[in-house]
């Protein structure tokens, strides 16, 4: 395979895993936290959705920006439903994600008319860093991105650091392996969740605004297309530390790269393999195959 | 002296049951307080509230001579209120470092937190290795941990529950004096037992609880024991009795060579050599201290763990009672001819083929409430609704509807009052009588004693089978155990 | 116990009308001409309800009966959606292959394959449970998305039409069709959904096996211990029929109204059901009302969209509306009943 198309694969590959690594690391801080938020995926819709028209009236900051804010709120009511009242995750989740496609898609066909009509919107532009882009192969993939992945790069160590290098994190990691004992020890642990959610949920709108402001260029209805349910799976196979995760999105960018790669190539090999792969992959380390993880104990306890 | 904590007129009650009424507690600077009273006479409760982790219907707290308002343990914390409590309450996947850390509030970076954490051991002669899980300790460093964390806060008031329910009589003796020591660095500690002879070795002053209210207070040299036992109980003095039982020596029903068992969960200890046998008709208590292996030994008995080595032979069917009732013998939100139904599985008499007469079952549990006294408003009444007394009646009813040949009981009268250990004890005899063996374990000495034809104890793993007419210090003797000092 | 469960949910019902009535007219529809043409789409005729709301309740009826077997169990299955297309795939092959059958026995081969299909598809996700404890929400939610590529790669490949111009497949063999109402699309699936959750109600009120089916969900540890029930077997079994009845779900969809395979046939049967099981608190009876509820929900959005201009996919707000408000004062209730002690 010549060089140039190896690097405009790998280059589409980091493009493509900026909106998984974004949503994934915000689940990662609610799973930590014990909580699973199948909302993630209608937090991530929203934020699309809020990032377009934000984008419109300011520029692709003031979408970003109102990206963040709504999957902020989102989180929070799932966070109030879920956590503060105690209902069920996964149907609180799904409920979200639910109410959250019934929205986006009406306000989207009321603000832009019915579908089918193309937006075209200020968009973040590809921003190289100089020097390191220059690096053979790798450079140009890592270093010619847009300012949001840019952002997942640092947002990594920081939610490192953040997990496990500061008493909030410690105390969040013990709300999530154990209410009682991290209630003894004073942790606040409704709060806490409902913090890390909100976290959370920014995390989700701006992955969600990356995907239309520095991946599409456009909005249209249900565009995340699952992709906030692979943010979950991309936690699992990341085994809930950041590092990990961060290569866990790339695998599945890059395996989503690769269908569309396919797709355009008439070739005897389905591209919708390259489409099961990654998550092939995950119930294999799930079952142990690729070293064993564990989850946060009190992840999937009512 | 002046008081360092006061409780005063401490009223509580949980749904229908009064568990403080108006209690006194005053805790003066720089003794060892006592605060005794039985199983639910609501010694946790007080405390609880002292912490911070229930809040009273009535009362008043002061801390130093001023009200306080303790809304949760942090309040308490920053009071310098430090709580032991009788349960695990440390994050199993955590770290002992993390788990001191988080409850003292102090930085995480791992060096400064080790060193801190080692320090602290150093200081209070409890060392303990900082990275190690807390859930990977054993059970008397698991019980150390929580010691740590306490005064890791700086805690002038230590409030300790049961501290000794987990450590065998060594082990215990040891970090009494460990807590009289406390008493020379200008802290006040409050010791909650049920046992009498603690109370009266190591305290200044002792308190009396008796179904939530206060009995008795004053120092601990001025009665005499059997006095506060009475005042305890509520009843003229009563010390454990030797039961006096005929020996039937019926057929074997249980034979164990060699049997090993893995240990079961976090806590547990493996079981590595038993042998011994139990007839028809008998009672054999078995004496351990907690992590010994033997509820290894009695869940393997009932069935439920596999043995890894050796023979076993149980006749069947085998009834089990397990420690935990609410989690583990009922489900709460069924109601009790549901239970019933759960208990007697396919054996139930109202099961035909793959149909159940839900009818008969109601009519079956109706006819056990009358037989077992157990006090409940029906059949349809759920589980969660009965006291644990009435719980327990209802537990062993089903236990006996099975008709068994062998009973295995663990800690069978935990968190049951006087009237209802009794009766349970009877039903247990009974049960022998009419031909069942019956092994039971409980954490009471005494009650291993009392109830007992035989003993049995485990210490580490193995199984020791005493004489007959062993005595109480002799059986306490053989469960000791040589505890290694940490990192 | 009928009647606390019904309040909630008509409630939440209003609730949810009351949502989107706002949202209307904060965009400026007319709610009352609005609600009237979604009215009209679910019940305005003959025509509709047996057009467009019972043949949409049908696999909403059967995916929300196999999910309320898990959930009876406590597990998870959010897989419904990947089973159904399992089922669906399945049928369609064996659909194709029916030609020359006797219509009796080539819907119930096709029907068995459907459910065949759906046990396997739910396999995997068991045997990690079982063996290595993974969580069945993670791993039955991942095939979901394997699935969607099985489907986009079967309509492309292996199952298109023999023309090799649309991405579906050939329609199936007549005789494998289930039998209509003649004049509407209503078929004969509908018995078999409402047979299916009298069989259910049965099973789980009257055997043994029904009732340690719920004793492992309401307490996993009393079941093991006290009932001496194989609580991993029994968490097995129930997934394994979940996914199984999912799958029929699928067979039946093929078989009664699409006739063929392609990638959109399910709007979201499988989570939807997982609302429907869960609003009607996994009892059979209740989940067939609950299942049409949400199918004239569906339908109406049809004509609120048709009629009032009003986007359809807003019927998913109403529904979430129901959902949370239905799971918060199901949450309160509970709250309430247990007390302390």
């Amino acid at each position: 395979m010549d060089a140039d198309l190896l690097v405009s694969f790998l280059t589409s590959a980091v493009r493509v895993a900026t909106p998984l690594l974004l949503a994934a690391l915000g689940e990662t801080l609610a799973e930590r936290g014990g909580v699973i938020n199948l909302g993630i995926e209608g937090a991530m819709l929203a934020g699309a959705l809020a990032g377009a028209i934000g984008s419109t009236v300011g520029g692709p900051w003031a979408g970003t920006l109102a990206a963040a804010l709504t999957g902020a709120m989102l989180s929070l009511g799932f966070g109030l439903i879920a956590v503060a009242a105690g209902a069920n995750q996964i149907i609180s989740g799904t409920a979200i994600t639910l109410g959250a496609v019934g929205a986006t898609g009406a306000i989207y066909r009321e603000v832009y008319g019915s579908a089918g009509v193309g937006l075209s919107l200020p968009t973040f532009p590809v921003i190289p860093i100089p020097g390191l882009a220059r690096i053979p192969l790798l450079g140009p993939a890592l270093f010619e991105q847009s300012i949001l992945t840019y952002l997942g790069y640092v947002a990594v160590p920081a939610l490192w650091f953040l997990l496990f290098r500061t008493r909030w994190g410690l105390a969040l990691r013990a709300a999530g392996e154990s209410v009682e004992a991290a209630t003894a020890a004073g942790v606040r642990v409704k709060r806490i969740r409902i913090v890390a959610l909100v976290l959370g949920g920014m995390f989700a709108g701006v992955a969600g605004a990356s995907l239309v402001l520095a991946q599409v260029g456009t909005f249209a209805e249900k565009m995340t297309a699952g992709r906030g349910f692979m943010a979950v799976a991309i936690v699992v196979l990341g085994g809930w530390r950041p590092g990990r995760v961060a290569g866990a999105a790339l695998f599945f960018g890059a395996a989503m790269a690769l269908q569309f790669l396919f797709q355009s190539i008439v070739s005897n090999l389905p591209y919708q393999l390259f489409l099961m792969l990654p998550y092939l992959l995950t119930l294999l380390v799930l079952a142990g195959g690729v070293g064993r993880v564990r989850s946060p104990a009190e992840l999937g306890r009512e | 002296m002046a008081p360092v904590l006061e409780l005063r007129g401490i009223t509580k009650h949980f749904g229908p049951v009064q568990a403080l009424r108006g209690a006194d507690f005053i805790l003066e600077e720089g003794e060892i307080h006592a605060l005794l009273g039985e199983n639910g006479a609501g010694k946790s409760t007080l405390m609880g509230i002292a912490f911070g982790l229930i809040r009273p219907d009535a009362g008043q707290i002061l801390v130093r001579g001023n009200p306080q308002q303790i809304r949760g343990p942090l309040d308490a914390r920053q009071l310098g209120i430090g709580m032991v409590h009788q349960h695990f309450t440390s994050v199993p996947a955590l770290t002992a470092a993390e788990n001191i850390g988080l409850t003292a509030g102090w930085s995480v970076s791992p060096g400064k937190l080790y060193r801190r954490v080692r320090d602290l051991g150093e200081q209070t002669g409890l060392p303990i290795d900082p990275a190690v899980r807390a859930e990977d300790l054993p059970a008397v460093l698991k019980q150390r941990l929580e010691v740590l964390k306490a005064l890791a806060t700086d805690a002038r008031i230590l409030l300790l529950d049961e501290p000794s329910s987990v450590l065998s009589p060594a082990e215990a003796e040891s970090l009494l004096t460990r807590i009289q020591s406390f008493r020379t660095r200008g802290m006040s500690a409050v010791l909650i037992t049920h046992k009498l002879d603690e109370a009266t070795r190591v305290a200044d002053r002792v308190t009396v609880l008796r179904r939530g209210e206060v009995v008795h207070t004053g120092p601990a040299s001025a009665e005499p024991p059997a006095r506060l036992a009475a005042l305890m109980i509520g009843a003229p003095g009563w010390a454990p009795q030797r039961a006096s039982h005929s020996a039937s020596a019926g057929e074997v029903r249980v034979r164990a060579q060699g049997l090993a068992v893995e240990r079961s969960g976090p806590g547990g200890a493996p079981l590595r050599e038993a042998t011994f046998s139990a007839r028809s008709g008998e009672v054999v208590g078995i004496a351990a201290v907690e992590g010994n292996g033997q509820r290894e030994l009695l869940r393997a008995l009932a069935g439920l763990l596999r043995p890894s080595r050796g023979e076993l032979d149980v006749s069947t069917p085998v009834s089990f009672v397990p420690e935990d009732r609410t989690s583990e013998a009922l489900i709460g939100e069924f109601t009790l001819a549901e239970n019933l139904a759960l208990s007697q599985g396919q054996g139930g008499a109202w099961v035909r083929g793959p149909w159940l007469d839900w009818g008969a079952v109601e009519r079956r549990t109706e006819e056990l409430l009358g037989e077992f006294s157990v006090r409940a408003p029906g059949p349809g009444t759920p589980a969660i609704a009965l006291s644990g007394g009435n719980q327990q009646r209802m537990v062993l009813a089903a236990a006996l509807e099975r008709q068994p040949a062998v009973l295995v009981a663990e800690n069978p009268t935990r968190g049951l009052d006087i009237k209802a250990t009794a009766e349970i004890h009877a039903r247990l005899r009974e049960a022998a009588k009419q031909g069942v063996a019956v092994l039971f374990h409980s954490s009471d000495l005494d009650e291993v004693v009392e109830l007992a034809d035989r003993v049995l104890v485990v210490r580490e793993g193995r199984v020791i089978e005493l004489p007959e007419g062993a005595t109480r210090q002799e059986i306490g003797a053989r469960m000791l155990v040589e505890v290694s000092g940490a990192s | 116990m009928r009647a606390e469960r019904t309040l909630p949910l008509i409630s939440a019902v209003a609730a949810g009308i009351a949502v989107l009535a706002l949202t209307l007219v904060a965009t400026g529809h007319d709610p009352v001409v609005a609600l009237g043409a979604m009215w009209r789409g679910a019940f305005g005729s003959w025509d509709t309800i047996l057009s467009a709301v019972l043949p949409r309740s049908i696999p909403l009826i059967v995916i929300g009966l196999g999910i309320g077997l898990a959930f009876r169990a406590g597990a998870l299955n959010i897989g419904a959606e990947g089973q159904f297309y399992a089922g669906a795939i399945a049928a369609t092959w064996a659909g194709l292959h029916l030609n020359g059958w006797p219509a009796p026995l080539a819907i119930a081969a096709l029907l068995t394959t459907s459910i065949l299909a759906g046990v396997l598809w739910v396999a995997v996700p068991v045997l990690l449970r079982v063996r290595f404890g993974v969580l069945e929400v993670i791993s039955t939610l991942l095939l979901n998305f394997v699935a969607d590529a099985l489907v986009s790669w079967m309509v492309q490949g292996p199952l298109q039409e023999a023309k090799r111009i649309y991405p579906q497949s050939d329609p199936i063999a007549a005789s494998a069709r289930l039998p209509q109402v003649p004049g509407t699309r209503l078929h004969l699936g509908l018995l078999l959904a409402i047979g299916l959750a009298v069989v259910l109600w049965v099973i789980y009120r009257r055997t043994l096996w029904g009732f340690q089916l719920r004793a492992t969900g309401a307490g996993p540890l009393a079941a093991g211990i006290a009932g001496r029930i194989d609580t991993k077997k029994m968490l097995a079994t129930a997934l394994l029929l979940s996914g199984g009845i999912a799958g029929l779900a699928g067979g039946i969809e093929v078989s009664g109204v699409s006739y063929a395979l392609f990638q959109s046939l399910s709007p979201g049967y499988g989570f939807t059901g997982i609302a429907v099981a869960l609003l009607a608190r996994l009892d059979p009876l209740g989940t067939i009302a609950t299942g049409l509820l949400f199918a004239a929900l569906e339908a109406g959005a049809g004509g609120l969209q048709r009629e009032a201009g009003v986007p359809a996919v807003l019927v998913y707000l109403i529904e979430a509306v129901i959902i949370i408000v239905v799971l918060l004062s199901d949450t309160i209730a509970r709250r309430r009943s247990h007390g302390r002690f």
